[in-house]
């Protein structure tokens, strides 16, 4: 018995040191961290990339935008991932676009409301508003879906539409575009938001402050809600990052990212 | 000597699986329970406000939560359960057991996954257009679970009444009691610790439960104050918000964890007590 358990404590340590990764050196390894918004897609950018370049590793973190910025300024990550602007205090940092996307308003079909303000809009997502009766629609309470604590759509959301507004209590939490697009399909009085390439014929998107979503609206910016996923360095980017930037803009990396729904930065 | 490797084995494997069991509850607590004591323990509790990334820890509408999903969860599939317990071991012909309890045994072999999608599907938008609210809501995941606990409920009542010995119910029958006389006075009470126990484990279930509930309830912040209002409970918040949380956020989750461990944990020593306390 006694034997058994001086073994067991024996393996532990063997155990524990093989699931420790061997670190690499800096020109075989790319850390990317940031932007949970942008995250899937650079993860799926990084799957590409290591299959066309055996023994490269590209890590792929999440912890949102502006832990993604102070990662790249403290040169903790080679590339930072942010969903949002930078502010004068980050302009010290280089910028890649590499792809532009827009937080689309989703109503069901029959919904007869066209066009929503910002103001209306922050009314209703922090419980202001509750009846479709005062957007001009008919008499019946809004159910409002938001996104989980923690998503990127949903951070972007706040910054853009909330400034600081509490979401109202009583909203439905969903955590996927697609379960709040499943839900706003087959409830007529259902309203919630999605990245603009998820948006398909079940669902209606809505104008907001008179601009209708629309590839060429998101490019001009004029649509309030459109955002740019941005690469961002500290400096110039070693070989091994910039081979990686080159293939996010390269026209195969483009086309990857408008397959998943986003619209090219590079047209 | 053979004998001895092989016991060695046995041993290894059953000290591996309680080492196992011991490293996660060590795990949830080691990275949940320093953010408890940072905020405090009644503060995490008793607060209503979450909102973990700026800094507010109170989980106060996921413990009512799960316990009321649960509780409803507990009178229809209990109610039910117990019933249909009743008559497989009492007035059901041999024929029709024979058929029916594979057929309850199969059900606790559906994925939750499936009710959830049922529940999305066919639940839901029943209660909305019947009842009105969003559909999603405390009813919503009550049903659904009161449904996924059946087979547990089952399985052990029917395991507890059919163990009280035969000549118990041939004497009571001899002195001119009918047979729901019988049932009602005597094997009822008779097995009551084992039923007490199916409800105990069915409650564990039913609070442990994730992803039929995540899809059902709506997850909304709030205390419910009807059954037709969206509701969140302690395990959905853990999935739902995992994927995207970090540091401190992360923190908060393991220590809903911790609550959910203590919790489960009570839960299961009662049912093991009632179990013990054969009549």
């Amino acid at each position: 018995m006694r034997n058994f358990i001086t073994i067991l404590c024996a393996l532990f340590p063997v155990i524990f040191i093989s699931f420790a990764g061997c670190r690499r050196s800096a020109e075989t390894s790319l850390t990317i961290a940031g932007s949970t918004s942008v995250q899937p897609f650079a993860e799926l950018l990084a799957e590409l990339y290591m299959q066309k370049h055996p023994g490269v590793e590209i890590n792929v973190q999440g912890g949102g935008s502006s832990a993604g910025i102070r990662a790249v300024q403290n040169r903790i990550c080679d590339i930072g991932m942010s969903s949002r602007p930078l502010t004068p205090e980050e302009q010290n940092l280089q910028q890649w676009t590499i792809a532009l996307d827009g937080i689309v308003l989703i109503v069901h079909n029959q919904n007869p409301v066209r066009n929503i303000t910002l103001e209306q809009l922050k009314d209703v997502f922090s419980g202001k508003i509750r009846n479709w009766r005062e957007l001009g629609g008919p008499d019946q309470k809004i159910t409002v879906i938001t996104r989980e604590e923690g998503s990127g759509t949903r951070g972007c959301f706040e910054e853009i539409v909330m400034h600081g507004a509490h979401f109202a209590a009583d909203a439905l939490v969903q955590d996927s575009n697609g379960a709040v697009r499943e839900i706003v399909a087959s409830d007529p009085s259902a309203i919630g938001y999605i990245s603009f390439g998820l948006v398909d014929e079940r669902v209606r998107a809505l104008a907001v402050n008179g601009i209708t979503p629309s590839e060429s609206t998101i490019i001009a910016h004029t649509y309030p809600l459109a955002r740019r996923f941005l690469f961002l360095t500290n400096g110039e980017p070693n070989a091994l990052a910039r081979s990686f930037l080159e293939f996010v803009l390269s026209p195969e990396g483009q086309k990857t990212l408008a397959d998943e729904g986003l619209i090219k930065a590079v047209p | 000597m053979r004998e001895k490797f092989f016991e060695k084995i046995l041993l290894l494997c059953a000290l591996s699986a309680v080492t196992a069991l011991f490293l996660i509850a060590l795990f949830i607590f080691y990275e949940g329970l320093p953010l408890i004591f940072r905020i405090g323990p009644a503060n995490f509790i008793l607060s209503s406000n979450w909102a973990p990334t700026k800094g507010h820890f109170g989980i106060l509408p996921m413990i009512v939560g799960s316990l009321q999903v649960t509780v409803l969860a507990l009178i229809l599939g209990g109610t039910l359960g117990l019933a249909c317990a009743m008559f497989l071991a009492e007035f059901a012909p041999r024929w029709s057991v024979r058929i029916l309890k594979p057929l309850i045994e199969l059900l606790a072999g559906i994925p939750s996954v499936v009710y959830g999608f049922i529940g999305v599907l066919v639940l839901v938008p029943l209660i909305r257009r019947t009842l009105g609210g969003p559909g999603f809501s405390v009813l919503a995941a009550g049903i659904i679970l009161g449904i996924m606990i059946l087979p547990t409920v089952i399985a052990i009542s029917l395991d507890a009444l059919n163990a009280v010995p035969l000549s118990y119910k041939e004497g009571s029958l001899a002195v001119g009691a009918t047979r729901w006389q019988t049932l009602y006075r005597l094997t009822l009470p008779a097995a009551k610790s084992g039923i007490i126990a199916s409800l105990i484990l069915a409650m564990g279930r039913a609070i442990g439960e994730t992803m039929a509930v995540i899809m059902v309830a709506g997850n909304a912040l709030i205390i419910p104050k009807s059954p037709l209002e969206p509701v969140r409970t302690l395990t959905s918040n853990i999935a739902l918000e995992m994927g995207y949380a970090s540091g401190t956020h992360q923190e908060a989750l393991f220590a809903t964890g911790v609550v959910l461990f203590i919790i489960v944990a009570l839960l299961n020593t009662f049912a093991l007590l009632a179990l013990r306390k054969k009549v």
